[in-house]
This record gives structure tokens, C-alpha cells and sequence, in this order.
């Protein structure tokens, strides 16, 4: 089973330095591109490959290219950016990739950077990820020596370099556009669409802002090509997918698979199951704003379009396990605590009804909790639904929540009758 | 005609909107808080939720926010559906589950956009049991105060203050739910527009501090149309008044000036009307007040009677206008007097740059142009005047317009300009070409292109460049440095680019030259065919009216004094303290027989007169002012004068021994002036006559709900007293009147069924964000005419700093140059103390530092101020705060000598 993403990143997970990357092919794609083929074939070449982004929307990376304007007369400067502000709750796959192989994403950002004529290129980078600072930097000036950055790239005429630029830690920088603003130096708020950036992004230039992972694909794309690309996965999308699972599983981890894994694969093969005495409930398949899967979905295969069609997204498509020894509602609470926290303020749903929402699951969980409050979280499920809020971040906030409310309904009637959280007092109780 | 369907209605499609805008001019009630008509969309509140339907098949449809959708043709929205309906009631729960549930003790409760939006969408019931959060407040100066517990985080004040009006110290701080709206630290807010903050918050976060000093509701202001009498724009406001006294200035909408902002000065100056220092009887000499000998102030028709028998023993008449006093007030001296003894009172410079200034105007290919016009210019050059502190509301005109070029670069792109921070994502920092030529730094120099720091002078000579390089027949300026020359290119360059060039001058720095050279570019700019604006900043609120009339120079009134061919001045609402040497009036009122003075507050002047009249000021007055643009517009008092105090024109009506029943009205008196000066007729039109009526009824300055009406004077007597009646204005001292919207020239309040906070403007325009409805006031009386206009020629020598000497220069201020606003406590507070300011180079020659005292001689006369340290202020220049007490009656240019 290929893994072009993972087969090199070491177990004692020290990173590939140039010479090692370049020992397994690396910056090869590179010179091939420069020489062999004109900006506009490298985003055709990723167009046919079917590369969907892997930071959790899925949209055809391809395609997000060619909105660049390109020619003489196309706006300059044009930026790059890798959005490597990995800040989903449960999610590691892109700090595994900075960290193992920091060269393979270095490759995949000039390489897109040289599909859209980009001169700058940014990498954000997530506040906390201080090793994967480390070790980007010295790979940056490492690349830099080379001669794969900066002025006339291998002889080749393009000129590209790449900042490092590390965050100051909000969770919605992870949204491309509140990405640029924070870039800019203005408050991280997202910014209204149309126009998309790729037409008007940083400093008002066209961007792209691509996620660690898809990037990462982009070397091996171009180097075995599109259908190579095409036929590592099983089903009609394209590629592998890092997968991740964290809970009361035997083997929590992170895989590199063919992007159509089935669920109860990773959750029973490559997890190795449910620990001894927790029984599966659910899962949230890609990061905290995704819905519920449950046992019914374990056969689901896992990738854009069956996710999507089973009422949730596949997201980053590293999944937190829901077992019968934890509190669901707990678990909500949880994370409707972060994004309560996190959201950035700017509209008025996601700013004042996720801290209501917060207040309400703490309540019930407290033993405080009254009849109606079901209603009223299921109104604000609603509410906060897409196109409601300025952004994606509050209908991805109540995604969890709107499936706890639909498929663990007994336990929040169970912490209203017993006023109080059943899992606290008696684990046991779960099963009663 | 392509249509568009709201509810099932079609409407005309306007793509140029968006679906809010369109809704809200069709009278249909949908709420929202953070969009403004002059800030644009931003899509942060999310309270203006409708259904938006793909086509007729489209049965589900999307919910979308109608200030952020274009209403093009075929758009189908539903604001009625029962999904949107609900969605804008959780908005309004939302922001309620912080909101303090303290309307009664809000300030801005019965006048809050928050309120009626609360009730427009129905929401009632509270749900959310859970604590509210708090802030702690900040004190932000004496004109703004801060409650940010009632914060609905609409963004609206940051998006103004600091984006529309290019403040930096408020600003948004925190995220999620604890978005914090204030200062890094407490202090006073720095810009000069702060007060509009007042008005832009949708709620009681921003508030009147003036006003809590005499809180009044809304419904209990008796209002009336004004026109700001402090500066020279001419800006349209509303006066609140109760209890006698004026408690409050709102912005009066006029689509070509003012549009919705103020400058704090225009809206906080008003409390010196309240101060003891008003004069509310008249005085006589003694003999004269003691008739009866109780103590009691005299009687008008007592101070008339003295008068009479004192002009009549006169052995020679004079008047001396001003122009702070109404074009009416103005007029009636010169009939009281005659022609040729009439003064206009500024002194023989001041008088001169008048007379020049208003010649270039009158017969002038450029367009004297309004604010509307200067915001909507694409390429500004500013020679000489220090916009924000001579006519701030110019300067924050001027800020708009270097948006005016981005906007047409990044047209391509295709988004409406409405879409506020899509359009700066586009734009960023760049900017339309400002060219700034001033003596010292400017507030707006942080939105120039350039900026050139010179000697008044040298600034001539810059502007005199400017204009030879756009057309080479105007003269050319000997021996002009490179750098200069360059920077004159520059500027040429980019006003022959632009469609609409505008030049904006003024008189401030009484340098002559400056308004030829203005001149000079904007005829220039005409001659190479750009439709050039022309723009010159006078000091006065009614600098252009008096000009017309044309009086003689002061300089003149005290030479017939000295030769005694006049013993006896009526001295008209003007200080001349402010005007002339102090000793040169001394003198003048040493000799003078009989000095009458009229005004409305006490003066050095004042101080000197035998008779004293109390005259209304601006906001207890009816009259007309001229403002800078040259238009005529009409002001009206907010209160009946309290007998004895009275309009100025009206004391001189009386006084005149003949004519007297043909002046007795301001309408008399706008006939008699329109006969007399035939371009000054259109004044009669700048507002309705006295007879005007709608529905047969006057309109009421006093709202519907107001109260205590027979409880105000009940301590005096528990009868109702009769209301007051207006004979000079269609207004109403009462209740009672039409409740049809009047004429924007007449409007009191804004006021609409459900909109009770200044938003309820929207129901008084045709439609929201465009002209008043029925036309905005006023009447245009100067106009650009087609005629060939020789080039202003004399060109200045450059600038030479001499030994020992140094060239005063007037700053202007703010807070503290007008003669009236610098007594209001309010923005005394923000005066900054007297001062020298002084170049780095001549501090380091003398040795002086921040703060040390400098003494220079001026006529001979030392003056001893603390020096500031101006690090762009010209070398050999020695700025002097202008309109202070300190350095009053300084005639222009003049030299002072260190000591």
C-alpha cells in the first residue's frame, strides 16, 4: 500500500534533513516542473489529479489555482500560503508531516507557488508548534543554500522565497481569510466572500492558501503523475489521507491511507479496537466540527462524499471515539467551551449564542438543567447554521452538537431527570 | 424597467445597492445595526436576515443578510418568512443576553436603535438565565461618555472613527464575547470627530457627556433646524433645548455638506449659550437705569427709548458689522447707519483677503464646491489652510476623497464599493493623490500623498508653481528651489490626471498670495479643460454674508473717529478686541462719545460699551448665514428669545428712527436686501417663509410625547401659560403643528412610528443615504461662471529668515481658535494652553527647550508664552496660538523680535 507522504518520516521522529529528502527523490518534482513544464501545466496536472484540500473543506486544489490571474498583466506581487495553523481539537496529521519530513511541504509550496507565479511565499504556522518552528526554519535556510528558494530558482528564471511566520494562537486564524488578515497584522476576523482570494487575498494580491497535507501531495504528483495520484484510492476521489484516531481506543494513532479507508478499518484494525470494558458509541470523524458517525456508520467509507452524505464531514480526518464510559453531553460541553472561546467576536450568532449554548450544556451537566433547554440548544443548532453566521466556524461549532442532541438524546434527558451527570456518579450507569 | 421582488412586490432593481439599502428607502421596516449608509456593509450583526429565492421555481430559498446582496434585477427576497422572522428575533435575544436591562436610567433610552430594533422584531421574552458580562468603562474626555456593558459589538464606532474618520486611539480590542470598545488607556479621544460617536453607536455605549450635565429625553427637547455658527462650512444641525437653556447639537443631514458627522466643536460648542456670561438685559448708563430706582435692569423699550436720544444728540453715527452676526443683523446696521458708515469690522488686511477671496469666487471658471463634492474629488491639493483645525468637517471631507482613485483602480474587479471591507481588502493602503502645503504638521498629513512644510510665503510660491506647471501662460516663479519644483510637478501632474481636481485654500494664515495662487491652479486646472473645484476656507459663519455687504475696513472707523466725524458706534456682536491692537481700541473707545455695543455673551467690548443690548446668539435666533461654499441657509431659534434678548436685526430694526415698520421682519428684511443687492435675493428662498404651512399647520419644534408642559413653569404660577408664538418662522413653540414630515430646511426632529433614535432619518430622505426629501436647504448664490480671468501675478519673494527676527504664524486650534466655542467648558477642556511654538533649529539657537518661557516683542510689546517644540514647523517661523487671548488683535504678517 503506497503512503508517498509518510514512507519516509522516520519512527524516532527526527526530521529528513535536505540530504536525506533529497536521498528519497526530494526536489525532484521541483526540477522537473522548472524544466519541463509551464506554470499553467503544473495547476492542470494537479487539476486532473483530483486533489481535494485536506484541511476539512475538500475543495479541488486544482481548481482553486486557476482562479489566479495569471499573464503579464495579473496583479503583483501574488502570494503563497500554507495554512499550517493546525488548531483543530484532536488533530496532529499536519504537525506529523512539518515535523518528519519539513522538506516534502518546502517542495510543495514552491511547486504551487511556481503554478500561479507567485513571488512570496507564507507559512503560517500554529502558535504551539515550537518544534515544527525549529525545524521549518532551519529547513528554510537549508533550502535556501541550495538554491531551491530565492532568486532564479535552479536557473530556472522564477523567483520565490517563503517567511516563516509563526502565530499568535487563535483558532480561527486556521480560516483562510481571518489567515490573511492576521498576516496583514489586523484583528483575525474572516473577511467577506466574494471576492475569494485567489483574485483579492493578501495585501489585496491574489493568494492561495493551501493546507499542509495537500501540499504535501503535490511533489508525488508531480513526479508519478495524475493518475498515479488517481489510483491510490479505492473510490472516486483521488490520493491517500492521513488518518488519525484519539479515545478509548487500543492504539490511538495516525495512518496514512487510501483516502476511502472504511471507518470501522481504522477504528478496529489500525486503532486496534475498543479498549478492554468501553464499548463503541461514536465518533467524530475529522476535528471538532464534524458530526457524530455511530455504530451505524461504521462501514461508511471514508472520504469526502460518503461522509458528507451521512450528515457529517470528513473534515481533517483525524477522528475523536466517543465510548460508553463518557459523558456525551461532557464531551459537547467540552467542545462548545472551546469554540465559545475561540470564536473571533465579529457576528453576533457565533459570538453571543455559542457561550449560551456553553452555559446551557454546563448547566445540565451540573444538574441544573431545565426541560426546555433541549429546545433551546436545537434552536441554536439552527440558528447558527450555514449562512447565518459571517463564517463557517459557528455551523461547524454546532455540528457536534447537533448530532449529540440527535443520536445520545437519552443522556441529556437522563442529566435533566437526575439532575446531574449520570457518568460522574456511576460509570456503570452508561449502559443502565 | 428590471425589477426586483421583496415579499412579492416588485420594486425597481437598483444593482448599485444592496437589499437593505433598497428596503429601507421603500419604507419597509427591516431591521439591522452595523451597516450605515455612509460606512457601507460589513455583515457583522446579522440582524437584516431575509429569504432570499433563487427564482419563481425556488421554493426553499437561503437565508441571506440584505446589506450584503445586490439588489439586481430578478432578485427575489422574502423579509416576511417565517424562518428569517424568527432568525432576527434570536439576534435581538442574542445581543439581549448581555444588553443591561437599564433603559429607564440609559441615556439613550427613547431614542435608541437598539430599542426600536428590539421591538421592530418582536422579541419580549427572556430566556437566557445565565449572568451577563461586564467591562469596566473608560474615561474618554469631556465630550464622550463611555458605558461598554450596554456594547452590542455592532463595530460601528471603530469603523467610524477609525476607518472613516482616520482616528487611532479606540479601537477593538479582545475577541469572542468580551470584544472591548475604547482606548489602550483613559483620556480624552483624540480625534476631532468623536462626537459622532454619538450618533453612529446604535446604542447608549457612546453618549453626550455635555448632555448629562442637563439630561433631557429626546421627546423632551424642543428642536429646531440651526446652522452651526462656528466655523465657516455652514454645517445643518439640530438644537435641543429645555428649561430656557440649550441642552444639546445633533447632526441636521444635508446630502451636499454635512451629510451624517459633525466636528465636536460644531456639536459641544453650544453650552456657552448657557453660561453666566450670557448677557440677558440690557444696560444703560447710569443715570438712565436709575429712573426708578429699584435695581431692576432696564426694559427693552426703556434701552430703545435711551437710544433714540442718544443717536439724535449724535454728532456722527457709525456701525461696525460682523461676521459672526446673521446677513439680516448685518444688514439692518448698515440701514440703521447708511452706507458709508458702515464698517465691516475686521481690520484692513482681513477686509482685503475677503474682498480678493470672494472676488476669485464670483467670477471664477472653478466651482466653489460642497463637502459632497470635495469627498467625491479624485485629486486634492490643500495650499495653506490647516483643514482640521480651520473647517474640520472640510478635512474629514478631504479624507474621504483619497479613496475616490482606488476606488476607480479596483472597479475592474466588480464588487460594489458598499461592500466596506471587501473594498479595503482590495485597496489597502492605497490612496488617492493629497498634496498638502501648510506651514506645520496637519492632522490630515497622514493621508497625504505629500506634504510640503514652508513659510506662508514659500507656500505661495509652491501653489503659484503648481499652477504654472498645469498650464505654462499662468506665471512662472522665479528662482523656486528643485525640490519644491518637483514637488510642484508632482501635483500637477496628478490634478491633470484626476476628473475632479480640486484646489482648497483659505485666509487663516492672512497671506494674500495664497488665494491667488489657489486661484491660479484651479483657473489653470479649467483652462487645460479638468472641471477644477475651487475652495477657499474663510474664518466666520457669516465671513462671505458681511463680505457682500461690503463695509469699509475697520482701520477707517477709527480714523473718523479720531477726526471726530463720529462720536457715537453701534457696535455689532464683534470684539474688536479680537480685531485690532488693544491700544488702538482704547483709543478708539476713549474717544467715542456713545459706544453701543450688542451681543450675546460678554466681551472685552462689551466691557467698554455705555449701552449695552442682549443679543439672541445663533441658536436662539432666526437668520441667514453665507457659508464658505457661498450658500445661503437659514437658521432658526430653538427657544422664543426671553424679553428682553432679541435677534441683533431686530434691536436695529427698532432703533431705526424712520423705517422702522419696513424692518420689523427677518422676511422685511431679506425683501429690503434683495432689492438692494440683487445677487443676494436668492437668501430669501435658502427656507420656507413665515406662511409657510403643511396641511395648514405650522411645524412643531416640540415633539408629540413631550411632557410637563404645564408643569414646567408650575412654580411660577399653576396657570398654562399660552405658548409663545412664532411670527418670524412656520414653526411652532409647542406641540402642536403638522405631524407631516416638513421640508429638511424645517425639520425638528427625526422621528418615524417605530424609529425613535436618529435613525429615524431614513424615513426623511428620498431615499436612505441619498438627498433629503424635497431638496436639501439652502441656496447656492455663487456659481462658477465662464469667463476669462487674468492670472494672479504677484508672486512673493522667497522666504528669508532674518537675525534676531521671526515671522509670526497663526495656528489654529480646534478647540480654541473660534471666538464662541472656546468658552464652552466642554471643549475648554480640550484647549491646549498658550504657546510659542518653535522650529528645532531656532529652540537649539536659543537655547530653549519644551516648556521654558520665550519672550518675543511684538509692536514693541513684549509677550512671554512657554515654548513648544513644532519639529515641522519652518525654520525663522514662530507660531502663535491664533484666536487667544494672549496674542489677540496681532494684524497679519507681522514680525516679531526675540529677546
Amino acid at each position: 500500500m503506497a503512503r508517498p507522504l509518510t514512507e519516509h518520516i522516520r519512527h524516532d521522529r527526527t526530521p529528513l534533513d535536505l540530504p536525506a529528502y533529497e536521498r528519497t527523490g526530494g526536489y525532484q518534482a521541483l526540477r522537473k516542473a522548472l524544466a519541463e513544464h509551464a506554470p499553467a501545466d503544473v495547476t492542470e496536472i494537479v487539476k486532473s489529479s483530483r486533489l481535494q484540500g485536506r484541511g476539512g473543506a475538500g475543495f479541488f486544489t486544482g481548481m482553486k489555482w486557476s482562479f489566479v490571474p495569471m499573464g503579464p498583466d495579473a496583479p503583483r506581487p501574488k502570494y503563497f500560503i500554507c495554512n499550517a495553523d493546525e488548531m483543530e481539537p484532536g488533530t496532529f496529521k499536519d504537525r506529523y508531516l512539518m515535523e518528519g519530513n519539513p522538506h516534502q511541504l518546502l517542495e510543495g509550496m514552491i511547486l504551487g507557488a511556481y503554478a500561479i507565479e507567485a513571488e512570496t511565499g507564507y507559512l503560517f504556522l500554529r502558535a504551539e508548534y515550537h518544534r515544527c518552528a525549529e525545524i521549518l526554519a532551519q529547513a528554510l535556510a537549508d533550502a535556501r543554500r541550495a538554491g531551491y528558494l530565492g532568486i532564479n530558482i535552479l536557473g530556472s528564471g522564477f523567483d520565490h522565497d517563503i517567511h516563516l511566520h509563526t502565530s499568535a494562537g487563535r483558532y480561527i486564524c486556521g480560516e483562510e481569510t481571518a489567515l490573511l488578515n492576521a498576516l496583514e497584522g489586523r484583528r483575525a476576523i474572516p473577511r467577506a466572500k466574494p471576492p475569494f482570494p485567489p483574485v483579492v487575498g493578501l495585501f489585496g494580491k491574489p493568494t492561495i492558501v493551501n493546507n499542509v497535507e495537500t501540499l504535501c501531495n503535490i511533489p508525488h504528483i508531480i513526479r508519478n503523475g495524475a493518475d498515479w495520484f488517481r489510483s491510490l484510492a479505492p473510490g472516486e476521489e483521488a490520493g491517500t489521507k492521513l488518518y488519525g484516531a484519539s479515545g478509548r481506543v487500543n492504539l490511538p494513532g495516525l495512518w496514512e491511507l487510501p483516502l476511502g479507508t472504511p471507518l470501522r478499518e481504522i477504528i478496529e484494525g489500525h486503532a486496534g479496537g475498543m479498549q478492554k470494558g468501553h464499548r463503541f458509541r461514536g465518533v467524530i470523524p475529522g476535528g471538532a466540527s464534524t458530526d457524530f458517525l455511530v455504530e451505524e456508520h461504521l462501514e461508511l467509507p471514508l472520504d469526502f462524499k460518503s461522509v458528507a452524505q451521512a450528515g457529517s464531514r470528513l473534515g481533517t480526518g483525524t477522528m475523536i471515539v466517543l465510548d460508553d464510559r463518557t459523558c456525551p453531553v461532557g464531551m459537547v460541553l467540552n467542545l462548545e467551551r472551546f469554540f465559545a472561546r475561540e470564536s473571533c467576536g465579529w457576528c453576533t450568532p457565533c459570538r453571543d449564542g455559542l457561550p449560551w449554548v456553553e452555559k446551557i450544556l454546563q448547566a445540565i451537566e451540573n444538574g441544573h438543567g431545565r426541560e426546555d433547554d433541549l429546545d433551546l440548544l436545537r434552536h441554536h443548532a439552527r440558528m447558527l447554521g450555514p449562512g447565518r453566521t459571517f463564517c463557517a466556524f459557528a455551523p461547524g461549532a454546532v455540528e457536534p452538537l447537533q448530532s449529540a442532541l440527535k443520536y445520545f438524546e437519552d443522556d441529556f434527558r437522563r442529566h435533566l431527570q437526575g439532575r446531574g451527570c449520570p457518568y460522574r456518579h456511576s460509570p456503570a450507569a452508561a449502559t443502565a | 424597467m428590471p425589477t426586483l421582488t421583496i415579499d412579492g412586490v416588485a420594486y425597481p432593481a437598483e444593482p448599485q445597492k444592496n437589499l437593505l439599502q433598497v428596503s429601507l428607502s421603500h419604507g419597509l421596516d427591516l431591521p439591522y445595526f452595523c451597516w450605515h449608509p455612509a460606512l457601507g456593509s460589513v455583515g457583522a450583526c446579522r440582524q437584516c436576515a431575509v429569504r432570499q429565492y433563487r427564482d419563481e421555481n425556488d421554493s426553499r430559498g437561503q437565508i441571506v443578510m440584505a446589506c450584503m446582496v445586490p439588489a439586481t434585477p430578478g432578485t427575489r427576497i422574502a423579509i416576511e418568512d417565517e424562518e428569517a422572522r424568527l432568525f432576527r428575533k434570536s439576534v435581538i435575544e442574542w445581543l439581549m443576553t448581555n444588553h443591561p436591562h437599564d433603559c429607564p436610567v440609559c441615556d439613550e433610552g427613547g431614542e435608541c436603535h437598539l430599542q426600536d430594533m428590539t421591538v421592530m422584531t418582536g422579541h419580549c421574552t427572556r430566556r437566557h438565565r445565565f449572568p451577563k458580562r461586564t467591562f469596566t468603562n473608560q474615561y474618554l474626555g469631556p465630550f464622550i461618555n463611555h458605558e461598554m456593558n450596554r456594547c452590542i459589538q455592532c463595530y460601528r464606532c471603530v469603523r467610524f472613527y477609525r476607518d472613516y474618520a482616520g482616528g487611532r486611539d479606540l479601537d477593538a480590542f479582545a475577541s469572542r464575547n468580551h470584544v472591548y470598545f475604547g482606548r489602550s488607556e483613559d483620556g480624552a479621544l483624540e480625534n476631532e470627530f468623536s462626537g459622532n460617536l454619538i450618533e453612529v453607536c446604535p446604542t447608549g455605549v457612546f453618549t453626550d457627556r455635555t448632555l448629562k450635565n442637563h439630561y433631557t429625553r429626546k421627546w423632551d427637547l424642543q428642536s429646531a433646524p440651526s446652522i452651526c455658527p462656528h466655523c465657516s462650512l455652514g454645517c445643518n444641525t439640530l438644537v435641543g433645548a429645555r428649561y430656557g437653556g440649550v441642552r444639546r447639537v445633533l447632526n441636521r443631514y444635508h446630502h451636499h455638506i454635512n451629510g451624517y458627522f459633525l466636528c465636536d466643536r460644531g456639536r459641544f460648542a453650544y453650552e456657552f449659550a448657557n453660561l453666566p456670561i450670557r448677557l440677558r438685559h440690557p444696560v444703560l448708563p447710569r443715570p438712565a437705569a436709575a429712573k426708578d430706582g429699584a435695581g431692576r435692569p432696564p426694559t427693552a423699550a426703556e434701552a430703545i427709548a435711551a437710544i433714540r436720544t442718544r443717536l439724535r444728540r449724535s454728532r456722527g453715527l457709525i456701525g461696525i458689522g460682523s461676521p459672526r452676526a446673521s446677513l439680516e443683523s448685518n444688514y439692518a446696521l448698515r440701514r440703521l447707519v447708511g452706507p458709508d458708515r458702515y464698517f465691516s469690522g475686521l481690520p484692513q488686511g482681513e477686509s482685503r483677503l475677503i474682498a480678493v477671496a470672494l472676488d476669485i469666487l464670483r467670477d471664477s471658471p472653478a466651482r466653489s464646491p460642497s463637502l459632497r463634492e470635495i469627498a467625491e474629488a479624485d485629486a486634492v491639493l490643500v495650499l495653506g489652510e490647516d483643514l482640521t483645525q480651520t473647517a474640520p468637517r472640510m478635512a474629514l471631507a478631504v479624507r474621504q476623497s483619497i479613496l475616490q482613485a482606488p476606488a476607480a483602480r479596483v472597479a475592474a474587479l466588480n464588487f460594489p464599493g458598499w461592500m466596506a471591507h471587501a473594498f479595503q481588502n482590495a485597496v489597502q493602503d492605497d490612496r488617492g493623490p493629497l498634496f498638502i502645503a501648510s506651514v506645520d504638521a496637519t492632522r490630515l498629513d497622514d493621508a497625504a500623498t505629500a506634504v510640503l512644510h514652508a513659510p506662508p510665503a514659500d507656500l505661495a510660491r509652491f501653489g503659484f508653481a503648481v499652477a504654472h506647471a498645469i498650464d505654462p501662460e499662468a506665471p512662472p516663479v522665479p528662482d523656486l528651489d528643485p525640490e519644491t519644483a518637483d514637488l510642484a510637478n508632482r501635483a500637477a501632474e496628478a490634478l491633470l490626471a484626476a476628473d475632479r481636481p480640486l484646489v482648497l485654500s483659505g485666509t487663516s494664515l492672512h497671506h494674500e498670495a495664497l488665494l491667488g495662487a489657489a486661484a491660479n491652479c484651479g483657473w489653470a486646472l479649467c483652462r487645460r479643460g479638468r472641471p477644477a473645484g475651487l475652495g477657499l476656507v474663510v474664518p466666520e459663519a457669516n465671513t462671505f454674508g458681511a463680505g457682500l455687504l461690503g463695509g469699509r475696513p475697520l482701520r477707517e472707523a477709527y480714523e473718523l473717529v479720531e477726526s471726530h466725524q463720529a462720536d457715537t458706534a453701534v457696535i455689532l456682536e464683534n470684539d474688536l478686541y479680537r480685531r485690532s491692537h488693544g491700544t488702538d481700541v482704547d483709543r478708539f473707545f476713549d474717544r467715542l462719545e456713545t459706544t453701543i455695543v450688542l451681543d450675546a455673551v460678554q466681551t472685552a467690548t462689551t466691557a467698554r460699551a455705555d449701552i449695552l443690548l442682549p443679543a439672541a446668539p445663533a441658536s436662539e435666533s432666526q437668520g441667514t448665514f453665507i457659508s464658505q461654499e457661498g450658500r445661503a441657509q437659514r437658521f432658526f431659534p430653538v427657544l422664543p428669545p426671553t424679553d428682553p434678548v432679541a435677534e441683533s436685526w431686530r434691536w436695529l430694526g427698532h432703533l431705526h428712527p424712520d423705517e422702522a415698520r419696513a424692518l420689523r421682519s427677518q422676511e422685511a428684511m431679506l425683501i429690503a436686501i434683495a432689492a438692494e443687492f440683487p445677487f443676494l435675493a436668492g437668501a430669501r428662498e435658502a427656507a420656507p417663509s413665515a406662511t409657510f404651512r403643511l396641511n395648514g399647520a405650522a411645524v412643531p419644534r416640540s415633539s408629540r410625547r413631550f411632557s410637563g408642559r404645564t408643569a414646567i413653569h408650575a412654580h411660577l404660577s399653576v396657570h398654562e401659560p399660552k405658548p409663545p408664538e412664532d411670527s418670524e418662522a412656520p414653526l411652532t413653540f409647542s406641540m402642536e403643528g403638522t405631524t407631516t414630515a416638513p421640508p429638511a430646511a424645517l425639520v425638528t426632529h427625526y422621528w418615524a412610528p417605530g424609529w425613535n433614535s436618529v435613525q429615524a432619518l431614513n424615513k426623511f430622505q428620498d431615499e436612505v443615504g441619498g438627498p433629503n426629501r424635497g431638496g436639501d436647504p439652502g441656496i447656492r448664490l455663487i456659481e462658477p461662471r465662464n469667463v476669462p480671468r487674468a492670472y494672479h501675478n504677484a508672486i512673493p519673494p522667497a522666504f528669508n529668515s532674518r537675525e534676531g527676527l521671526c515671522t509670526l504664524v497663526p495656528l489654529h486650534h480646534s478647540f480654541g481658535s473660534e471666538e464662541l466655542s472656546r468658552l464652552a467648558p466642554a471643549i475648554a477642556k480640550r484647549t491646549p494652553p498658550a504657546a510659542f511654538s518653535l522650529s528645532p533649529a531656532d529652540a537649539r539657537e536659543r537655547g530653549l527647550g519644551e516648556g521654558d518661557t520665550l519672550s518675543i516683542r511684538i509692536y514693541g510689546r513684549p509677550v512671554r508664552l512657554p515654548v513648544r517644540i513644532h519639529p515641522q514647523l519652518p525654520r525663522g517661523c514662530v507660531g502663535f496660538p491664533a484666536g487667544w487671548p494672549d496674542l489677540a488683535g496681532i494684524h497679519l504678517p507681522t514680525e516679531g523680535h526675540f529677546e
